[in-house]
């Protein structure tokens, strides 16, 4: 008899939990939709009030605003996933803010951004038809290519490398020929090729003059002087050791007390966020158009955040990252300089830095000895014919998609990022 | 009886106490007894005072926003507390139905208990992701696969096993003249399940609840962080862990909530474990 009662509870508490779960995602859906409707009103006087460069971008806009209402109002939205690497934060405002600001929307899709996690590989995600685009590192990306991967690199959002080699000042390491001898973190999973690729140039074997230390996706070990020198993203772990207190003085570190070997620099740098498409799917015509469209919104978005840096940190703080406040301010501006000023304009793939990137993936040997791609990639990896084509609507619209006048602002960063 | 509450409660919490005391005698001894250091960190940032961590809860969680660690941190508790409970009460059900099965039938028993076992070789990290990625393009009607659905698939993959193995050998363990009793008043095997295999059971599946209990919260806190599900404990544990250089408390607050969901939980499956065995004689004297 007893058996029985387990069961009926069991059974009585799932039925219980399950419709709770349900009102409680059903609210949130509700919840979700009535801020956006209110975000999207609030969105026409913040942009006239952007900078004299967004002006026009704002004039442009302003009449598919319009559009856009139409044809939510008709529900005529493509639907669309976008999977990120990583949770909500700064590195990704771009996105959000096209979210936020109506932009994807006023060109007739409903993006849904899909966060990472520690094992989510957005390539994947987008290879299996999980998500419709995807936003991943250039090598990262042609390794998963070249293990069966359908994937094109459609808009290359960052034209420059975020990877640093931060040591502290008294270590004198001011290139990578100083690493010699030295203990050297960094992270594997193939984050390392750029560090490895400047010590090869720099005539040091990484296997022998250098001792190896696997790191941690924090800075406690340089933090602790474990190891001389530690990989760290500009936009991240560079910023969390200003956000750390100093035991001896109390006071946070400062820029002074570290060096940086900056792989843009050295010539091994490679390629990073970039928005990738589903190679077989681009043979349909419908999914071309809407890829266009997709990453117009996108570049609407990171202009955006180019000229409202601030309004763009409170929109990914609204999304519930739980990073401080000051650490996202000083995300944003070094994603916005990763970004701007972009020479061909935003989203163009530069021949060059991807030769450079696929030179260093085919050339340069991990610990492991092992290349990130063993043979060149073909000729559908990247098609630059998608941004090409929302860049010229842009530029028809009057819009700056080069940014050559953007000056990044000074932030300045509490403790912990608060 | 009211004696011996009082002094488990006192058991308990001194248990407690030497914990923190140890905690802080490592640090505050660690470097003194000579110009060495213990092999494990002692430093504030990598073992924060326990008055830091505590003073950490009831700070913001972040800044200018409102909200304190300590509501953070329930709220999470609670979010994966009711996702991992469905994913137990699945798990366990397939566990149980399995073990009918397997059973009823032994070629099945033979056939599928292997399987069973290899099941739980699966690294959860390459699971979940999987799992994540086929739900992702799901949908019911108008229901749609939401992430905190793939935790609870996660959190009932991992629960079904211990309920499954114990329930079988519950189900196993009347004896043979239990059985011969059943037969002389012809009842069918639906009724022997229920009036004698199933109350069997019942010993047998305490036990194999609560490992289900613990392994449904590992379960689910390692999905969260794994495929990054918003709202419960285990995506706090990442987001923290972001900021553990510049703010090593807050991580602890994450870990000491993970702690105490997984301590809650099997609790309430005692407590379940009281209700359904109120009646029965101790072991030692049954027949």
């Amino acid at each position: 008899m007893r058996g029985v009662v387990v069961i009926g509870a069991l059974a009585l508490v799932a039925a219980g939990c399950g419709s709770d779960k349900k009102k409680a995602a059903d609210t949130t859906v509700a919840a979700e939709t009535s801020v956006a409707a209110a975000e999207t009103t609030v969105a026409a006087p913040e942009t006239s009030v952007a900078a004299p460069e967004t002006t026009a971008a704002a004039a442009a806009a302003a009449p598919e605003t319009t559009v856009a209402g139409a044809a939510s109002a008709g529900a005529n939205l493509k639907k669309v996933k976008l999977q990120l690497q990583w949770v909500t934060q700064a590195q990704f405002a771009g996105y959000f803010a096209a979210v936020d600001q109506g932009f994807y929307k006023a060109l007739g899709l409903d993006v849904e951004i899909k966060e990472g996690g520690v094992d989510i590989v957005p390539q994947n995600e987008l290879a299996q038809g999980n998500v419709d685009y995807a936003v991943s590192w250039v090598p990262k990306a042609l390794a998963s290519r070249e293990g069966g991967a359908n994937i094109t690199d459609v808009a290359q959002i960052f034209q420059r490398s975020g990877t640093l080699q931060v040591s502290w000042k008294d270590s004198n390491i001011t290139g990578p020929a100083d690493l010699k001898g030295k203990k050297v973190g960094n992270w594997g999973f193939g984050n390392e090729y750029e560090l490895f690729a400047g010590m090869t140039k720099a005539a040091i074997d990484p296997s022998k003059d250098v001792t190896l230390v696997q790191q941690q996706f924090d800075m406690q070990a340089l933090l602790k002087r474990e190891i001389d020198a530690a990989q760290a993203m500009r936009y991240n772990e560079y910023a969390q050791m200003l956000e750390a207190k100093d035991p001896k003085t109390g006071k946070l570190h400062t820029a002074d007390q570290l060096n940086v070997i900056d792989w843009n620099d050295q010539g091994t740098a490679m390629l990073q966020d970039a928005l990738w498409a589903n190679t077989d799917k681009l043979k349909d015509a419908a999914y071309q158009d809407q890829t266009v469209k997709f990453i117009k919104g996108s570049m609407q978005g990171w202009i955006f955040c180019r000229d409202n840096a601030a309004k763009c940190v409170d929109i990914v703080v609204a999304k519930g990252s739980k990073l401080g406040k000051s650490h996202q301010a000083w995300q944003m501006n070094e994603i916005n300089k990763l970004i701007w000023p972009s020479p061909g304009g935003i989203g163009l793939i530069d021949k060059a830095l991807w030769d450079q990137t696929v030179q260093v993936a085919q050339n340069t040997k991990n610990a492991e000895g092992k290349t990130v791609l063993t043979k060149a990639p073909d000729a559908t990896a990247y098609d630059n014919t998608y941004a090409q084509k929302a860049l010229d609507e842009w530029k028809a619209a009057g819009v700056d998609v080069i940014g050559s006048g953007f000056a990044p602002a000074t932030v300045t960063l509490n403790e912990g990022g608060a | 009886m009211k004696a011996g509450g009082v002094k488990r409660i006192a058991l308990g919490l001194s248990g407690f106490v030497a914990m923190a005391a140890t905690w802080e005698l490592y640090k505050a001894i660690d470097g003194k007894l000579g110009p060495w250091h213990f092999p494990a960190h002692a430093d504030d940032a990598s073992m924060p005072h326990l008055l830091t961590i505590g003073r950490r809860f009831l700070q913001p969680e972040v800044r200018d926003r409102p909200g304190t660690v300590l509501q953070a941190v329930i709220s999470g508790s609670w979010y994966t507390f009711r996702v991992a409970v469905v994913g137990l009460a699945l798990g366990a059900m397939i566990g149980l139905l399995l073990a009918v099965v397997m059973e009823r039938f032994r070629l099945l028993e033979r056939a599928w208990l292997p399987y069973i076992v290899l099941s739980q070789t699966v690294p959860l990290i390459a699971l979940a992701p999987l799992i994540s990625g086929w739900g992702g393009g799901l949908r019911i009607g108008s229901l749609h696969w939401r992430p905190w659905m793939s935790v609870a698939a996660m959190a009932a993959y991992l629960s079904f096993f211990p309920v499954a193995v114990g329930a079988l050998r519950g189900l196993q363990s009347p004896q043979a003249h239990h059985e011969d009793l059943m037969r002389s008043y012809a009842a069918s095997w639906g009724q022997t399940l229920w009036k004698l295999r199933l109350p069997a059971a019942v010993p047998y599946l305490i036990p194999a609840l609560q490992l289900a209990a613990a392994s449904s919260i590992v379960g689910a806190i390692v999905s969260e962080i794994s495929i990054g599900a918003k709202g419960g404990v285990g995506r706090l544990i990442l987001d923290y862990f972001q900021r553990a250089s510049g703010d090593p408390a807050q991580v602890y607050t994450a870990f000491i909530g993970a702690a105490l969901l997984g301590l809650v939980t099997v609790g309430l499956i005692k407590a379940l474990e009281k209700l359904l065995m109120r009646n029965r004689a101790a072991p030692g004297l049954h027949p």
